[in-house]
């Protein structure tokens, strides 16, 4: 998790990460930013987000995005 | 049948007529048939195309929902089943799945493929190697483009389980060939559309009322800007040794305008006719003139071909296995910084690069959507340093500074949209740089606008139009139009409408052009 | 649910009724500009009573006064000449004129035989938008239509007129509801004269022969002619230009021959009417003008009384009378277009 935080709070340092549950729908992460918490994620934490996993309700939050990395390090 | 016709009107209203008097389980039989006769009044030789992209994409569904089906209930009903059978089961039906999917894809995609691209494909090979081989000249089927590509998101869609095929040929056929959006979209999705498209509709006084506001709206943007403005611009375009200078300044904002009016506007009366059908298509444009710059101006222009690439292009590729690879490499030469960008912008040029080369067969479009590329990449590298000016300078967070980027937007895309209006790339990039060479500005002024068929009336016309949508689209800022509309008092409504389909049928730039002088009675 | 059929009739009414008007402001009047426009319409006042009626292009409307035929032999006619009425008009203007009257003589002009294939569009309109609503006119739109055109803007002028909406002027609304005459049972007067000055040669022609559809409607006229008891005369005007061919004179004299039809040329007797062609055109011999057009009505209107079975009609009271108020108004004319000849040098208007 606290990989994570790291990674969000590079990008953009003045979003509260831990209250927010609307980064997709309030446009706060473009698809540049996805990509690039992606590709973060692959060489900090070595897990695959899948392209078909990139959808809002997994992107909208911290937690929730925290919520997939296990879920996919758990298989 | 185009959307401007009488034949179009009165199928419409017939299709209308009967939607709302047969039973309705018969609903979206009937949008099928009127789909398919919609198609055959264009081109009946080309249903076949339609007919195959629609069949194999439903067999393939099936089969792959099969194969998920026949994976789900192994594994339900192995008693004892280890993770690791569970998980090689799971990889075996992927596996499977992919290569339909692959199979699907491949064939379709080919066929658009080969259809809009061995024309160009041959002519470059031609000019590469002095070549002489004859053109294919294949027409283009009615929608290709946006029935393939929404056929192909199903495919995939249906291949990563977002949702299960379509069992029913007829039904998926329809969601295919649904006529308000063959001629130029929205690239619908499936879930988006089944439902209300398969659904049973009641007649719906107030939906019906809305929709067939739309497409009055629609039919305002088109007949009275779009239609008006296209012979100027077509006569600008085809002569530009004789346009030059201040000529390709007015091109390029007139082109913008009709752009604007004739996309828009055929959208609106794609999306108002699905809602008189009950059916909800997706919105393909949140009024575009208003961004700020041009990454915002793509999320809001031609959304649905936008949200196409991003799912199914730009989100797999920069996601692959291949693109990880490449990332830990550019990371690990090219240091943190500079490597942390590769897969990203790597992505963004395919997807750039595939805009363009849908938009047309032509290195024109290439070009164009490189610089798009360009832009868009160049405003994300400055974007700290813009922040920074923001934070410094107080100005920038008024309305004023809102609206310089706005009319800075308008006329940056206008510029790269030049190479779609001369679709010539060396000639493009001869004539921009006239605008700037004081040439043509005092003749365009004193009448030389006005040899394009168009009439100080008209322009008038268009500068009134462009302030009715303007305050529209402010309109539109606070929630839809049509709501708007209905809170107002009957008298108010009707007017607006009264005015509006007056204004459509006198203004509007349709018919025969009237010419006092082809009446004169001047051979016997 | 009354309240709301209540509602919607009544916006249905008010953009009908919005329609209508736009139609009739945007609609051209054919007053002071291309006069010829309104002749298709005029006819309606005048039928009922003609024992002549004229079918062809302007080589009938410009070139016989009928005025001139009633005060010399007593003859009533009208013309349906419309601006390069094809032959096929022709033939719809007389079975339009059919459900009105039965003449006892038609007269076609033959010159209508040249053109094989719909070409004008505005010529078109000229011819077919005066025409009153019956299957006479709707099959005369789908024989005339060019490619570009539609029944439906022939229903609805409005789709064809809309974009006149920048150049109305007063006269739109002056005559949106009411018209003028403006010719003689079908003659448009010019009293001006240009004389004929050397007349180009004629260009040769790849083929000389008709198109097999005008020879069609030639022979429907014939046959409407025939069963309706109405003796069918052909004729070509004394117009010096556009030529006629020798080879086009040898087809219509075999075509006259066969079917035992009159055909006067009067390219061939213009010395025996006394046409002058110094002094009886007004464009320079391609059409006549006030004193030529007598001149031929005069000679035409002898040549009926004495060969067919139209009548001397001045002694029907009735018919008199009507005949005096239009002898009035073609003296009217005559004499404002001298008025304006005199002022001006040349005409500005009919009227």
């Amino acid at each position: 998790m606290e990989t994570l935080m790291d990674i969000l709070t590079e990008l953009h340092p003045d979003v509260d990460f831990d209250s927010c549950e609307t980064l997709v729908d309030d446009k706060i992460l473009d698809s540049f930013d996805i990509i690039t918490i992606i590709t973060e994620l692959n060489s900090q934490l070595d897990v695959t987000i899948p392209a078909d996993k990139i959808v809002p309700e997994n992107f909208n939050s911290a937690k929730a995005l925290w919520a997939l990395v296990e879920e996919l390090q758990d298989e | 049948m185009s959307f401007v016709s009488f034949e179009f009107l009165l199928f419409l209203l017939i299709l209308f007529v009967l939607y709302y008097t047969l039973p309705r389980r018969f609903q979206w039989m009937l949008l099928l048939v009127g789909s398919l006769v919609f198609y055959a009044f264009a081109s009946p030789k080309y249903l076949i195309y339609i007919a195959v992209t629609a069949m194999s994409t439903w067999a393939a569904g099936r089969a792959i929902s099969a194969e998920y089906r026949g994976r789900d209930s192994y594994i339900k009903e192995t008693p004892d089943i280890t993770k690791e059978q569970k998980k090689a089961r799971k990889e075996a039906a992927k596996k499977k799945a992919k290569t339909i999917m692959v199979l699907c894809l491949v064939l379709n995609l080919g066929i658009l493929a080969v259809i809009k691209y061995t024309d160009f494909f041959i002519s470059n090979i031609n000019s590469l190697f002095g070549a002489d081989i004859a053109f294919m000249r294949f027409a283009l089927p009615m929608g290709i483009s946006f029935y393939t590509f929404m056929s192909a998101g199903y495919i995939i869609d249906v291949f990563r389980g977002k949702y299960a095929a379509e069992e029913n040929p007829a039904r998926f056929a329809l969601f295919v060939s649904f006529f308000p959006q063959l001629v130029q979209g929205p690239i619908s999705r499936f879930d988006d559309l089944s439902k209300s498209l398969y659904e049973e509709h009641a007649f719906d006084a107030q939906s019906i009322t809305h929709g067939a506001w739309r497409v009055l709206w629609g039919y305002f943007k088109k007949m009275v800007v779009a239609d008006r403005l296209a012979p100027l611009v077509a006569g600008i375009a085809g002569s530009p040794d004789k346009y030059a200078g201040g000529y390709v300044l007015a091109l390029i904002f007139f082109y913008s305008l009709q752009i604007y009016a004739d996309f828009t506007g055929g959208i609106d009366i794609t999306i108002g006719i699905a809602k008189m059908f009950g059916v909800k298509v997706t919105e393909n444009f949140d009024r575009p003139f208003f961004s700020r710059n041009i990454a915002e101006f793509w999320r809001r222009w031609h959304i649905t071909m936008g949200t196409w690439f991003k799912d199914y292009i730009f989100y797999p590729v920069s996601v692959s296995k291949w693109m990880m690879k490449v990332s830990k490499w550019s990371r690990a030469k090219l240091g943190n910084t500079v490597g942390k960008r590769v897969p990203v912008y790597l992505s963004t040029i395919l997807v750039w690069l595939a805009t363009g080369i849908w938009h047309g067969a032509s290195w024109n479009f290439v070009v164009w959507g490189l610089l798009n590329c360009v832009v868009i990449m160049i405003s994300q590298e400055i974007s700290p340093l813009y922040d920074k000016f923001h934070k410094r300078f107080s100005f920038s967070n008024t309305k004023g500074w809102d609206i310089f980027q706005m009319f800075r937007t308008f006329w940056l895309m206008g510029f790269l949209r030049v190479l779609d209006v001369y679709r010539d790339v060396p000639l493009t990039f001869r004539m921009v740089p006239t605008i700037f060479s004081g040439r043509g500005w005092s003749e365009m002024f004193s009448g030389g606008l006005l040899k394009f068929g168009l009439s100080t009336a008209d322009f008038v016309v268009v500068l009134a139009a462009c302030i009715v949508m303007l305050v529209v689209g402010i309109l539109q800022g606070r929630g839809t139009v049509c709501g708007q509309l209905s809170e107002k008092p009957r008298a108010v409504r009707w007017t607006v409408i009264w005015v509006l389909i007056v204004i459509i049928i006198t203004l509007g730039a349709y018919g025969i052009g009237y010419d006092a002088a082809q009446f004169i009675y001047n051979q016997f | 649910m009354k309240k709301r059929i209540i509602s919607i009739a009544a916006a249905v009414i008010v953009l009908a009724a919005t329609f209508f008007l736009l139609q009739r402001l945007l609609m051209p009047k054919y007053i002071s500009v291309n006069e010829e426009g309104g002749l298709a319409a005029e006819y309606y006042d005048n039928a009922g009573n003609n024992d002549v009626i004229f079918i062809g292009d302007c080589e009938v409307y410009t070139n016989y006064s009928p005025i001139k035929m009633w005060t010399e032999r007593g003859i009533t006619s009208y013309i349906r000449g419309t601006p390069q009425q094809m032959i096929w008009q022709a033939y719809y203007m007389l079975e339009d004129a059919l459900r009105y009257e039965t003449p006892k003589v038609v007269i076609y002009n033959v010159l209508s035989m040249k053109h094989g294939e719909p070409e004008s569009e505005a010529y078109n309109r000229l011819a077919l938008d005066g025409m009153r609503w019956s299957s006479t006119k709707y099959r005369a739109i789908k024989a005339s239509m060019t490619e570009e055109e539609s029944v439906i803007s022939y229903v609805f002028p409005l789709l064809r007129f809309h974009s006149r909406w920048s150049e109305i002027t007063a006269e739109d609304f002056e005559y949106m509801f009411k018209t003028e005459p403006l010719s003689h049972n079908g003659y448009l007067m010019r009293i001006d004269t240009k004389p004929a000055g050397t007349v180009p040669d004629p260009i040769p022609l790849p083929d000389y022969s008709f198109a097999q559809v005008c020879w069609d409607y030639l022979e429907k006229i014939r046959s409407l002619c025939e069963d309706n008891g109405i003796q069918l005369i052909l004729v070509k005007a004394p117009t010096l230009y556009p030529a006629w061919y020798p080879q086009w004179e040898e087809q219509i004299e075999a075509y006259a021959k066969e079917h035992g039809l009159t055909y006067l040329n009067f390219l061939e007797k213009t010395e025996e009417i006394g046409i002058d062609y110094t002094k009886d055109t007004f464009d320079a011999g391609m059409h006549l003008n006030l004193s030529g057009a007598e001149k031929l009505a005069a000679w035409l209107a002898d040549y009926l009384a004495d060969n067919t079975a139209v009548s001397d009609r001045r002694g029907d009271t009735a018919t008199a009378e009507q005949w005096q108020k239009k002898i009035e108004f073609y003296e009217a004319m005559q004499a404002s277009q001298k008025k304006q000849l005199e002022e001006n040098g040349s005409l500005n208007s009919f009227r």
